[in-house]
């Protein structure tokens, strides 16, 4: 990679799993990016100072325990006044509660400024594909 | 010799004066001459210190050391600019409603030339201009800041209180503008995070050093003291004093300050409102403050009683109910029994929508483990002494009626209004005076709420 990019990965909210992010972590290190891993329970304002500090491209985030749009409600708002708009926002894990079409729900966190809203059980390296290709349509990498 | 000190408020309307014997603690006088500060602020002044005089036997009061407020010739006229609606706007809005301001106009985003157009007509006394945590979004404040710059001279006073990265960027947008440009620090410093009082101070300085020159409220100088703030800060002074107490002197601790009148209805709290049972999640985008002023523009008994009628129609009206808000809107008062009724449900629903308007409410969301309450805003649910003041209330037959509008309804129990509160009335209209001598007399001024607040 010409440019190393800075990916922020974390569990959000009050949410404990997290062996997702560290699973993914370990992906995006090993295929070259420079990982800043939060680890679980982080809360939005954390992911946007993080963000800030470290100058990251991308925050991966997960949430498994279904109170993701509650947790995110103002996320949105809250990243474009802390002038994180050329950030790019992943997401990924049970999003809601119960059995859910993730065609459904991908809107809703569209809306909350998330480009790219995956289901659970999907494999990293789906996820870091479409991170390269997105990275790079943006020339950070 | 008595010390007897005079507590003065500009209004629109009326000019009052208050003379009050601090020995005893005690109001000796009071006198309301309506205002002239269109033609010279001095002459209403005279002539209610004349009857002050006549009233107290005092001749010799000492006007050099008096207090005063004012809210006239519009008030203090204020256009609120920030980044995203429900963050950096919010949290200017909060700040200069936290002053003592009439909010005039509030944008976010980057300003069109339509926008700034509405804003030279507005011609606000401040502009309040915000953008950007420390650090955060620089765009919109930069270019905002160089779209005020191009204004006419009708806006002047400028305080910048946004992304402090950007400042030196914003101050060359200014460069040769010739207007008035005050940095303070930012408002909304980072996310979840507002810090209001560094603005606060800067609004009042500007207020004391140009707003009131430029309005002739400065000639009053030539025979009283400073007029030191405007009237709705000197309110919110006293109910901060009310709720904390001084050394020595406890306070009524949290309370709430409701206030109708014939423009607006304002709502003062002094409280954290963190949530009062268990297991109830908090989500602000934005931290309550702990004194919060709320202003709601379309509740007015003479001014916009249009609105106020359209809320008061879910009720049972009475008959001629329209033709009476007419009659009211001309400034005509209450005087047979219909029309009393007819103002009585007036002022009683404005209490009601504004402190709904003002306090927090939950939301039911289901969860993991089942419904779960989540708080937006303040729980002011275990407040115990909710404060009426303003005419509507002051001269309302039934005083009580009307307040209890401010009351937790048990058929809307996600509204966390105060559950069980003791009502007081402020039938001395006092309580600017009380926020006035508590600048220089905190225990004298309140011993005097203590005196004459009078539980309803």
């Amino acid at each position: 990679m010409s440019k190393t990019p800075t990916i922020i990965t974390g569990t959000v909210g009050m949410d404990v799993h997290v062996i997702g992010t560290k699973v993914i972590s370990r992906a995006l290190r090993e295929s070259g990016f420079k990982v800043v891993e939060l680890g679980m329970q982080v809360t939005p304002e954390e992911f946007i100072s993080v963000a800030q500090e470290t100058k990251a491209d991308a925050i991966l985030m997960s949430s498994l325990y279904g109170m993701a749009e509650l947790d995110l409600k103002d996320f949105n708002q809250k990243r474009l006044e802390a002038g994180l708009n050329d950030i790019l926002l992943y997401i990924g894990g049970n999003l809601v509660i119960g059995r859910y079409d993730p065609k459904e729900i991908e809107p809703k966190f569209k809306a909350l400024g998330f480009d790219r809203v995956y289901p659970p059980g999907i494999d990293a390296e789906i996820g870091i594909e479409d991170l390269k290709k997105d990275l790079k349509a943006r020339g950070k990498m | 010799m008595n010390d007897v000190r005079l507590l003065i408020d500009f209004g629109s309307t009326f000019t009052k004066v208050v003379a009050v014997d601090l020995q005893k603690v005690e109001i000796l006088a009071a006198a309301r001459v309506p205002s002239t500060v269109e033609t010279d602020i001095t002459i209403a002044l005279e002539q209610a210190i004349k009857e002050i005089t006549a009233k107290t036997g005092v001749s010799n009061l000492n006007e050099k050391k008096s207090l005063a407020c004012s809210s006239a010739a519009g008030g203090l006229r204020m256009v609120c600019i920030g980044f995203v609606p429900e963050l950096t706007s919010k949290a200017a809005n909060l700040a200069a409603l936290g002053a003592g301001a009439k909010v005039v106009g509030l944008f976010s985003f980057k300003l069109t030339s339509r926008e700034i157009d509405e804003i030279e007509k507005i011609a606000p006394d401040i502009i309040l201009l915000s953008g950007g945590t420390d650090g955060g979004d620089e765009a919109v404040i930069i270019h905002n800041a160089g779209m005020l710059a191009k204004t006419s001279g009708k806006i002047n006073n400028i305080i910048v209180a946004g992304n402090k990265t950007t400042y030196d960027a914003v101050k060359k947008a200014f460069d040769n503008s010739g207007k008035h440009v005050i940095f303070t620090k930012n408002v909304m410093p980072e996310i979840g995070v507002l810090d209001t009082a560094p603005c606060n101070k800067e609004i009042r300085e500007i207020f004391l050093n140009n707003i009131i020159k430029a309005k002739g409220i400065a000639r009053a100088q030539e025979i009283t003291g400073e007029v030191i703030m405007p009237t709705p800060a000197a309110v919110l002074e006293a109910a901060k004093l009310c709720a904390e107490g001084v050394k020595g002197e406890g306070g009524y601790g949290e309370l709430m300050v409701v206030d109708p009148g014939g423009a607006t209805t304002d709502v003062h709290s002094i409280a954290k409102g963190i949530p009062t049972s268990a297991g109830i999640a908090m989500v602000n985008t934005l931290p309550e403050p702990y004194v919060k002023r709320t202003v709601e523009g379309n509740l007015g008994l003479k001014h916009n009683i249009d609105s106020l009628s359209e809320f008061t129609r879910i009720k049972k009206i009475p008959r001629n109910f329209d033709e009476i808000c007419r009659s009211f809107h001309q400034g005509h008062l209450p005087q047979n029994p219909e029309e009393v009724a007819c103002h009585l449900l007036l002022s009683r629903v404005a209490v009601e929508v504004a402190v709904t308007q003002h306090v927090g409410r939950l939301e039911k969301v289901y969860g993991p483990t089942g419904e779960m309450l989540i708080q937006y805003g303040k729980d002011l649910t275990g407040v115990k002494t909710v404060i009426g003041t303003g005419g509507p209330v002051i001269f309302s037959s039934n005083p009580r009626e009307i307040m209890e509008g401010a009351l937790f309804q048990p058929e809307n129990p996600l509204v966390l209004k105060p559950r069980n509160p003791t009502l007081y009335l402020d039938e001395q209209y006092i309580l600017y005076a009380v926020g006035l001598l508590a600048q220089t007399e905190p225990e004298k001024a309140l011993l005097l709420a203590k005196k004459y607040l009078k539980p309803i």
